[in-house]
């Protein structure tokens, strides 16, 4: 396991910018969660670390390595593709040992059956070991692949959205598991994800990218109650953030155009009228959605709480975010 | 009720298709059929008029095939009573066994330019296709077509050329000389076949053996060859066939040490007169190997490896 430390790194292809000026340090034994949507860099940050693509310009430093001039195998990082990526002519099993048969690792058959058996029972796929990779669902196919990675001890492991393609109960499982053996090895896992459970139960930092830059890194909760961009604001929280023009309910900071708040940040029975649309009733909480002079806005209250939807309800701002007109935070 | 699907065909278009097959099968089988027959029948039936398609088999045809014969006087003959089976075959036409014809040696060379120039039709081609289908190579398109257009002339047409060039070379009747350009016809087949097959392997296959630890020809070796298998096994079938059956450049470029099997039966005609059930022996046994080759290759052919390891 390995500190690893971007610098300045930049990549495009033709005129699309992949990767624009990222520096970032991943530290030792942490796992750092990537957000941002398609085309924001993700997964070019991967490739540009595993190898697989050569950076325009920056550093890339593994271990303490500056690693411009080693290949994928030298760089000795484990990736799960998004396409799984599995070999069809081979078995499971020959899927998993595949890694550590590798002329770097030359693991002693006696390991090689140790290890694959392990990771299959924490992936549950020991029955599956003996089947062809291409006689497999789409979920067990995406357990492989992720195996193939745990089977190695490397100085990081590069996920791209590994767990996207499983079922609600199977994802919460391996997350739990992955964070577990994560913890356990104190491995280094750079972890791209879309979703916002997985980026806070398992990250210890959490990076957001928006068109090749990385605009803010932090913990997932700094990242959650003080980001620094509307843009920022608006990766995290489900349901989304609520945006408002500054005027709507006044007492903000000179050069505030619009206001955000967590549907948590939402007191009600005091300030402005707004309409209760549409009631929620979700168990632990219930959630509405109001309109407030034309405004969408989601919230959420007590369960104990017997909203009416044609009713209306009295809501005001608890501490707000507000931004300016390009949307940066003002503090 | 017959049913009715969109995607199935009816009935009749399957009656149609299968009769069509088995008609197409036939016009091609008979002609083999007829060959094969012929081995075994003595040279009388073998030119009989009618046909004749019941007929006492006789393994004569093998026998004039592999061995020269001589004729001997009666003497001779009555003091040398036949040791074998094969030479009581010969004793009836008051002929003893000479040696072994030229046959063995001829179909020998036959397997070695045939095979020797298919591996390296297949071996060359399948690293040329890889390079032109992963790398970025300036003019690529241009070298691609100029390799193709290596095919857009009949080959005989640069027989004159070629045969000089060998003579000063001195590669005129020899086993090298044929494989090299058995070799040069096949590779513009085998580059753009394998090409199109590499082709739609994915590169993540590639990429994720690179990270797990191979070099790139480990990759290209561990995870590409074993998905182009397919594709290979096609390839290598054309280019052994063209290979075995090239008539032309072997009667121009070979005479004796690496003279094939196809310029040397037709001499058998020349031997004591009409030997067709020779001829049609030394056919059937040339159709062999061709014929084992593909039906043991047959797996590779049918079966599709490459699909739904990648999700797209």
């Amino acid at each position: 396991m390995a500190e690893v430390v971007l610098k300045n790194l930049s990549k495009s292809f033709g005129e699309n910018v992949g990767v624009d000026d990222i520096s970032m340090t991943i530290p030792d034994g942490a796992f750092v969660v990537l957000l941002g949507p398609t085309g924001a860099g993700k997964t070019t940050t991967l490739r540009l670390i595993s190898g697989l693509e050569k950076g325009d310009s920056g550093e890339i430093w593994i271990g303490g390595r500056n690693v411009a001039s080693e290949t994928p195998a030298q760089r000795d990082v484990a990736m799960v593709f998004q396409q799984y990526s599995l070999y069809p002519h081979l078995s499971v099993r020959d899927n998993l040992a595949f890694p550590l048969k590798s002329p770097i690792l030359r693991t002693p058959p006696a390991e090689i059956e140790r290890k694959v058996a392990e990771v299959a029972d924490v992936l549950q796929i020991t029955h599956k070991l003996d089947n062809k990779a291409t006689a497999l669902s789409g979920g067990e196919m995406q357990r492989v692949s992720i195996g193939r990675a745990l089977v190695r001890e490397p100085s990081i492991y590069l996920m791209d959205e590994p767990l996207s393609s499983l079922d609600a109960k199977l994802r919460t499982d391996l997350r739990v598991e992955l964070k577990r053996i994560q913890a356990n090895l104190g491995a280094t896992l750079l972890y791209v994800t879309h979703d916002q459970i997985e980026a806070m139960t398992m990250a210890t930092h959490v990076g957001v990218l928006n068109e090749g830059k990385l605009v803010q890194f932090g913990s997932p909760r700094e990242i959650y109650e003080n980001p620094n961009s509307l843009y920022v604001a608006g990766r995290l929280g489900l349901p989304r953030i609520n945006i408002l023009p500054a005027d709507v309910f006044g007492n903000v900071p000179s050069g505030t155009h619009q206001i955000a708040m967590r549907p948590e940040h939402i007191a009600q029975g005091d300030g402005l009228e707004a309409d209760i649309q549409r009631v929620e009733h979700l168990g632990d909480h219930n959630r509405l959605h109001l309109n407030l002079r034309g405004h969408a806005i989601t919230t959420i209250a007590d369960p104990a709480t017997d909203y009416r939807p044609g009713t209306q309800i009295k809501i005001s701002p608890r501490s707000p975010l507000c931004f300016d007109v390009d949307g940066n935070r003002i503090r | 009720m017959s049913s009715f699907s969109v995607t199935e065909p009816s009935n009749r278009a399957k009656w149609f298709a299968g009769t069509l097959v088995i008609v197409y099968a036939l016009v091609t089988m008979v002609p083999l059929a007829w060959i094969m027959l012929t081995g075994f029948k003595s040279p009388s039936d073998a030119i009989s008029y009618p046909p004749k398609v019941l007929f006492e088999p006789t393994l004569e045809g093998y026998v004039n095939l592999f061995t020269t014969r001589t004729r001997q006087t009666p003497e001779f003959l009555d003091a040398n009573p036949p040791q074998t089976w094969y030479e009581e075959i010969v004793r009836e036409y008051d002929m003893v066994i000479a040696g072994p014809s030229k046959f063995g040696e001829r179909f020998l060379n036959s397997v070695i330019i045939g095979f020797g120039s298919t591996f390296l039709s297949i071996f060359l081609g399948t690293l040329s296709a890889y390079a032109f289908s992963r790398f970025k190579i300036p003019f690529a398109d241009d070298l691609l077509f100029f390799i193709l257009s290596t095919r857009m002339m009949p080959p005989i047409a640069v027989a004159i050329p070629i045969f000089l060039m060998y003579r000063q070379l001195g590669l005129s009747d020899t086993h090298l000389g044929m494989i090299l350009l058995y070799t040069g016809v096949n590779i513009s087949l085998a580059v753009w076949l394998l090409k199109g097959f590499i082709d739609e392997i994915p590169l993540e296959y590639e990429e994720a053996a690179l990270i797990d630890g191979y070099t790139r020809f480990q990759a290209f070796y561990k995870v590409v060859l074993p998905q182009a298998a397919t594709g290979i096994a096609s390839t290598a079938i054309f280019c052994l066939i063209f290979a075995w059956n090239e008539y032309a450049f072997a009667v121009l470029l070979t005479s004796g040490t690496a003279q094939t099997a196809p310029p040397f039966i037709p001499t058998i005609i020349g031997v004591g007169g009409l030997d067709w059930p020779a001829v049609a022996a030394g056919a059937t046994i040339f159709l062999l190997p061709v014929m084992i080759f593909t039906i043991l290759l047959r797996k590779h052919l049918l079966r599709g490896i490459t699909f739904g390891a990648v999700r797209k």
